[in-house]
């Protein structure tokens, strides 16, 4: 009876209740997508590379190595001369390398010199490789493959032809006009910093620097396209390199090897944990992010509790009658507080049908033009911990207005004042 | 019945009542009824009547005196006793507005009978055999109670109130909002089930008119002769 009792007390104050119903809603979707968007970013942030064992450069802390290995931000202090790279892959453990040579840009993306193994082993997100939209991987010296952003930015196609600039500015007063490169291949949108990057291979890098020095170019010494072509493009150094084992369980003892090498200071780094520590730093905003989104759903249900205390003026006649049949006072205030979860759970039912639904129109869209993979399903072992809390918040804050039903109901009696 | 008839429905003894204890103060010195026995109690707004039917009802209990109904002494038991009590012996008929309007009308009448304790077909058998008797369709029975006029409204209340067969029915200005017809058919109505079931029907009316229907009549100033106002 008092089941049904608050259901069709509820149903009869639908106006009212549906709007505490909508605005709860709300903040429960912000706080769920919210929640969930945080993770899934989390998720793919730490998946920015995956399948790599170590990162290799000169010796600097590990973050800045990763910056600029991974994230194309920020340079590196110095490079890794060819010998030393030949030497280190040479190693027993080593499955293979992929080479990054950085320092170029084109119209503010990042050039990123490389070679076959880059398009063969770069891994991102659950071990996805690297595709193709358009076009396929440089063969020649002078073919450039586009990230998906770059293409879409700038609106290039296959067989566009490009120059590189010196340095990484958006703006560059040294270009490397005399070596126009072909765009012969377009990847598919990953979500990771390989969209905004343009790829060309290790010799193409060496040849439009063939007649610079100390990065200017050499006056009266130039080398043409053709004329480059000729000379030997073995690079003298590379910004760093990715490295695959053999076994995982070798990871360690490579890293000690590769910091402790004689020839020339290295550093390298573990990806997952550098991008778990650079996550770390960056967690301070989805804090910021969580706690406003804890702040709406307080409102919401200061907000239920506001509209069931105005609603106690109105019911006095219900209170008097349950009380005639007698009901005694705790039945009011067990009414109330059912009446707050009924409305509490049928808003987080809402709320998560609404997510779902949304999530899933939305996917595609996000995939397709942002890289970004989010999951439909937004729930997890946490969602149920933060249903619970919810709730037991929600039942306590009930407490005011069934609190105030009970007064009614031990106070007033039979008698109703109109 | 006959165990009914051998204690009185309602008892009361040098009951004092008072709100602030130097304030105003509600004194019976003696009432008793027996069952079967109706009371029809006039007073002016302001004379204690409400304060009267909490006393009677079990909501509020007495500074001092003694509050029998049914054998019960309402004056010792403790609220979720009275409350128990109230829903098994003491049925209320309010002035207008008796019903839950979003409930339909059988439930209004079984909401009842849940908190007495008492549920299953036998009830509900004696819920619609009331509602025929006061003649209330069976078309209405599933209605929401907003759907009913007054009229009606008010004998579902009379329903309800005697559902449980209790000792003790208080009336509180049942006819008030009731036309000259429908106050004539609401009383005869009310009276004959209450004598049906054996209840003690306390009728409390400022209405002249309706004395007629009772043989014991009291004044609220006559009631309350303590009455003290400061």
């Amino acid at each position: 009876m008092l089941m049904k009792l608050a259901r069709l007390s509820l149903w009869n104050r639908k106006a009212t209740a549906f709007m505490t119903l909508l605005s709860l809603t709300i903040s429960l979707v912000l706080l769920l997508g919210i929640d969930h968007i945080r993770k899934e970013a989390r998720n793919s942030f730490t998946n920015t590379v995956s399948g790599t064992d170590l990162i290799v450069g000169a010796r600097s802390g590990q973050l800045n190595l990763l910056l600029y290995s991974v994230f194309r931000i920020g340079n590196a202090t110095a490079n890794v001369s060819w010998q030393t790279y030949e030497r280190v892959a040479k190693h027993p453990q080593i499955a293979w390398t992929i080479p990054l040579s950085l320092g170029d840009s084109h119209r503010g993306y990042r050039v990123l010199g490389t070679n076959q193994s880059y398009f063969e082993h770069y891994r991102y997100a659950n071990q996805q490789s690297l595709h193709f939209a358009q076009g396929a991987a440089f063969t020649q010296v002078y073919d450039a493959v586009l990230g998906a952003e770059v293409a879409k930015q700038l609106g290039y196609t296959l067989g566009q032809e490009i120059t590189l600039a010196h340095g990484i500015g958006a703006v560059s007063f040294s270009e490397h006009k005399d070596k126009p490169f072909t765009v012969t291949g377009i990847l598919a949108p990953t979500g990771t910093p390989v969209d905004q990057t343009v790829h060309v291979s290790l010799e193409g890098i060496e040849a439009i620097h063939i007649d610079w020095q100390q990065g200017a170019p050499m006056p009266g010494r130039q080398v043409s396209a053709a004329q480059a072509l000729d000379m030997d493009l073995t690079p003298k150094a590379i910004t760093a390199f990715m490295v695959g084992l053999n076994s995982r369980m070798a990871t360690f003892v490579v890293q000690r090897q590769i910091n402790e090498f004689r020839g020339e200071p290295l550093s390298a780094i573990l990806p997952g944990v550098a991008l778990a520590e650079l996550w770390q730093m960056l967690s301070m905003v989805e804090n910021m992010l969580l706690l406003i989104t804890l702040m709406v759903l307080v409102a919401g249900l200061v907000g239920m509790m506001t509209t069931l205390l105005a609603s106690m003026r109105e019911r006095q006649r219900e209170v008097a009658i349950l009380r005639a049949v007698g009901a005694n006072p705790w039945y009011l205030f067990w009414l109330i507080q059912l009446e707050v979860l009924l409305l509490t759970v049928l808003s987080m039912l809402a709320a998560a049908l609404f997510l779902v639904i949304s999530l899933w129109a939305i996917q595609d869209t996000l995939a397709a033009h942002y890289g970004l993979f989010i999951s439909v399903n937004p729930f997890s072992l946490q969602t149920l911990y933060w249903a619970a809390a919810i709730l037991v918040a929600t039942a306590v804050l009930a407490c005011i207005p069934a609190f105030a039903a009970y007064r009614r109901a031990l106070t007033d009696g039979l008698s109703v004042r109109i | 019945m006959t165990t009914k008839l051998k204690i009185p429905a309602i008892e009361l003894k040098e009951v004092i009542f008072w709100y602030k204890p130097n304030g105003w103060q509600l004194q019976i010195p003696a009432l008793t009824l027996d069952h079967g026995q109706h009371l029809f109690i006039r007073g002016a707004s302001g004379s204690g009547k409400t304060t009267l039917l909490n006393l009677l009802a079990g909501i509020t209990q007495p500074n001092q005196g003694e509050l029998w109904v049914q054998g019960q002494p309402l004056h010792q038991l403790r609220a979720a006793k009275r409350d128990k009590l109230r829903a098994a012996q003491i049925g209320v008929v309010f002035q207008q507005l008796n019903l839950i309007p979003y409930l339909s009308v059988l439930d209004n009448i079984l909401l009842r009978a849940s908190f007495a304790g008492k549920t299953g077909t036998a009830l509900q058998q004696r819920a619609t055999a009331l509602l025929e008797a006061l003649g209330l369709a069976a078309s209405l029975w599933q209605q929401p109670a907003s759907a009913l006029s007054v009229g009606q409204q008010q004998r579902v209340a009379i329903a309800r109130a005697l559902l449980t067969e209790p000792a003790l029915l208080i009336a509180d200005e049942p006819t008030s909002a009731l036309d000259a017809d429908n106050r004539d058919a609401f009383m005869r109505v009310l009276l004959a089930e209450a004598d049906k079931c054996g209840t003690t029907v306390i009728f409390v009316s400022h209405d002249q008119q309706l004395k007629s229907y009772f043989k014991v009549e009291l004044q609220m100033a006559n009631l309350a002769q303590g009455v003290v106002a400061c």
